[in-house]
């Protein structure tokens, strides 16, 4: 597969510098990751998916994270391609802030399997996705008002 | 299609045909599926919470619980997992009992799985039990090695708990000798059964670009006809030392749901042969592998493997901590489902009590 940094000039050719940014990971998996814009995020996933190189049809892992400290969420989404059997390229989306509106766009018109994944993601890390196709909480019921994956859960400030 | 007057039933959550504690809300005209929404959660209790206020090996013991027909599997990809974070190596010999475990492991669920699929078809019983008669056999070796039937607790990042003895070894080779005849008897019982080609063939059909798109794994995928297989497509452990065979479908219907996993077993049959065969002497833990007081350093590592449900994978990443800072599991057994609506419409209610039993669901897996 090609290396992370000739995907990340592809995509800054084609949507706009800064579209997608580097995040290394310094662990000895060294499975770095691309931070993307989150307004072109959805065009940026479908390209990835289509292009013939990289062909990323399969989104198989989506998770958010809580970064307090940096006052920001985060969702990664691990893709692969079955077709040409490579991957992971690993892809990040972070929202504004951890407010009530914290929010991402939704990849699951990409990716079929980011549907439930991102439910759950909404349902316990609070980010709204935009666009998604049926934004309902997944695990815990509906009128529950906390979201317990945040780092602040249950510690008086949620 | 007429709508006349809709009828919505509730399936579940405590229905026998859900497999656990799953609930599905099904719109029928008449007897016609033509709206299902599963809803989740009965079994939730937000596993990877706890796992951020434990040690990394403390959750060990937690992942025999999510899948927990497949502890061995889910304890394999968890320390796979934190060995890609950490660089941990594991011993050749250890890799070995890996496989085999897994293997044993992918018999034993997809036995069951077929003994169940014809439960729900209404052969009440005797394929069951047929089935769960060999699953207790592999049960017992998994005692004898573990200490535990079913929650096994098993890998270490860095190897296994314990090594095989020369007893298992000769009882499990025999246990693989009977077991091919067991699977030419158990298919004989069904093969060519008109009742259950009339509820399998060309019921519950996932075509091929969905099941890409939805993300379905394992055997449901691979009888949709693609053959992505991880012990190949990623060549973890030592599998690339295996030549096996990836069976595959072309319908993508309940019938080849269950064929792929009938022939899986022969696959992994074979790979046991080779790797009892085979096996190396030496360590089963790396001396120097890190258990308890594990700190890896600030990163992150996502490792799956094949388990026998499809993708098993854990999203770890670490601020340099004794405790995961999150720990996330990617659950074969709810990506699965993604598309079970789809391949339910237009199908009779007691269909898509088929059609999810072909997909093999755990719900300690679905919920976390």
């Amino acid at each position: 597969m090609e290396p992370l940094e000739r995907i990340r000039d592809r995509i800054d050719a084609r949507f706009g510098s800064g579209a997608a940014t580097l995040v290394p990971n310094p662990s000895p998996s060294a499975q770095h990751s691309l931070l993307l814009r989150s307004d072109q995020a959805a065009a940026i996933a479908a390209f990835l998916r289509d292009d013939a190189e990289l062909c990323l049809d399969y989104c198989s892992n989506v998770s958010g994270l809580d970064w307090p400290a940096a006052g920001h969420l985060e969702v990664v989404y691990h893709l692969y391609s079955m077709t040409c059997r490579h991957g992971p390229v690993i892809i990040r989306v972070r929202t504004a802030d951890r407010g009530p509106g914290a929010a991402a766009p939704s990849l699951a018109l990409v990716w079929r399997s980011a549907e439930l994944q991102e439910r759950e993601v909404f349902d316990l890390f609070g980010i709204t996705f935009w666009g998604h196709p049926d934004l309902r909480r997944l695990l815990m019921w509906d009128d529950y008002a906390e979201y317990p994956l945040r780092k602040d859960f249950g510690k008086g400030a949620a | 299609m007429s709508f006349g007057d809709l009828l919505e039933v509730s399936v579940g959550p405590h229905h026998p045909s859900t497999h656990g504690v799953f609930r599905m809300r099904v719109t029928l005209d008449g007897e016609t599926v033509v709206r299902l929404k599963p809803v989740f959660g009965y079994l939730h209790r937000n596993h990877e919470k706890i796992a951020e206020s434990i040690s990394y090996l403390g959750s060990m013991p937690f992942t025999d619980r999510l899948d927990y027909m497949n502890a061995m599997s889910n304890n394999w990809a968890y320390a796979l997992a934190v060995e890609k974070l950490t660089g941990q190596s594991v011993p050749e010999r250890a890799e070995y009992v890996r496989i085999i475990l897994a293997e044993l492991t992918r018999l034993l669920n997809h036995v069951c799985l077929a003994g169940f699929l014809l439960q729900d078809m209404g052969a009440s019983g005797t394929p069951l039990m047929y089935a769960f008669r060999e699953r207790e056999k592999i049960l017992d070796l998994f005692e004898s090695l573990s200490g535990s039937r079913m929650m096994c607790n098993f890998q270490r990042f860095g190897g296994c708990r314990q090594d095989l003895s020369a007893d298992w070894l000769r009882e499990a080779g025999r246990l693989i000798d009977r077991f091919g005849p067991f699977l030419d008897e158990f298919e004989l019982l069904l093969a060519g059964n008109e009742i259950v080609l009339a509820r399998t063939q060309g019921v519950g059909v996932l075509p091929r670009a969905l099941a890409i798109s939805a993300g379905a794994t394992g055997p449901v995928l691979r009888a949709s006809g693609v053959a992505y297989d991880l012990r190949q497509a990623d060549g973890y452990g030592l599998y690339p030392r295996f030549p096996f065979r990836v069976p595959y479908g072309t319908h993508g219907d309940t019938y080849d749901r269950y064929r792929v996993r009938v022939l899986e077993m022969r696959e992994s049959l074979g790979i046991l042969r080779q790797a009892l065969a085979t096996l190396p002497e030496g360590p089963v833990l790396d001396p120097k592998a890190r258990l308890r007081g594990l700190r890896p350093k600030a990163g992150e590592a996502y490792g799956r493997i094949e388990g026998p449900k499809g993708e098993i994978g854990f999203y770890l990443v670490s601020d340099g901590g004794p405790n995961p800072y999150r720990y996330r599991v990617r659950p074969p057994s709810l990506i699965n489902l993604t598309a079970l609506e789809d391949m339910c419409l237009g199908h009779t209610l007691a269909d898509a009590v088929v059609i999810l039993g072909s997909i093999d669901i755990v719900l300690g897996e679905v919920d976390r």
